[in-house]
């Protein structure tokens, strides 16, 4: 190896940059594993959007607590109801937050829980009904201060 | 594990009556993605399932993974047919179980 110019300096630079950031903003492209759980969760098969109605701040200060509120267009009895609800973050370590599974005696299908966000991204969830039938949303949640590390 | 969880619901419902259950339990939710000061991670140590029956026959449940907040704070309707019992339970990665129990009465 010859002298380093100041092209070659820069970019040695910028590469060890790129490896010391948090390695969860390293993980953080869509590369995830979003899209296989979603998959998983719906065999494949393609969901409809609509039914669902998520309530997440458009802008969450703090990534370690976030609010998150579901609502299911559903008549929850016996012979029409949603079974389960998966949620995924597209860009968190891992994508899994979290999957609820109602039953009729739930009433209503609604739900609240907190949850992480490492950093911006999209909040993903898909239901199924007794039917078989898939619905989803989705929810992009910009976060200032990211919710896992430090 | 840590204290008692809170678990908020009416004392008493109407036949057919859908209620708010909001529950709230103290966990430290370790996501297994921090590391410690000599830089190792800290191990994963979540709450990774919460239920709930009524009079025995489930309710509602869900799987939690690393991206719940600490302290995991759930809230979730239930319809009340009977006077009962409402029985909670969080289960730990560590295999131990928390479990809570709440009576509701029917309104004369």
């Amino acid at each position: 190896m010859g002298a380093i110019n100041r092209r070659q300096a820069f970019l040695l630079g910028g590469g060890f940059v790129a490896l010391t950031v948090l390695p969860m903003a390293a993980n953080a492209e869509p590369g995830n594993d979003a899209a296989e759980m979603i998959k998983k969760f719906t065999g494949g098969k393609e969901a409809t959007k609509g039914k669902i109605t998520l309530d997440l701040p458009e802008i969450a200060e703090n990534g370690n607590t976030v609010p998150l509120a579901l609502t299911v267009e559903s008549p929850m009895t016996a012979e029409s109801y949603v079974k389960e609800v998966l949620f995924v973050a597209d860009g968190n370590p891992n994508a899994g937050v979290a999957t609820l599974m109602f039953t009729p005696m739930s009433g209503k299908a609604e739900a609240s829980i907190r949850i992480r966000l490492a950093q911006t991204q999209n909040v993903i969830a898909v239901a199924k009904m007794s039917d078989g039938s898939l619905f989803t949303e989705r929810k992009t949640v910009k976060v200032t201060i990211g919710g896992c590390g430090g | 594990m840590a204290d008692k969880p809170r678990i908020k619901l009416p004392k008493e419902a109407k036949k057919g009556e859908i209620i708010q259950i909001k529950t709230l339990v103290s966990h430290l939710m370790e996501s297994g993605q921090r590391k410690d000061a000599q830089g190792k991670p800290i191990p994963r140590k979540i709450i990774n399932k919460f239920t709930c029956e009524f009079n025995g026959k489930p309710v509602f449940s869900c799987v939690l993974e690393p991206a719940i907040s600490a302290n995991p704070y759930i809230q979730f309707d239930a319809r009340v047919d009977e006077e009962g019992t409402f029985k909670f339970a969080w289960t730990d990665d560590d295999g131990s179980v928390l479990t809570a129990e709440e009576k509701i009465a029917l309104k004369a």
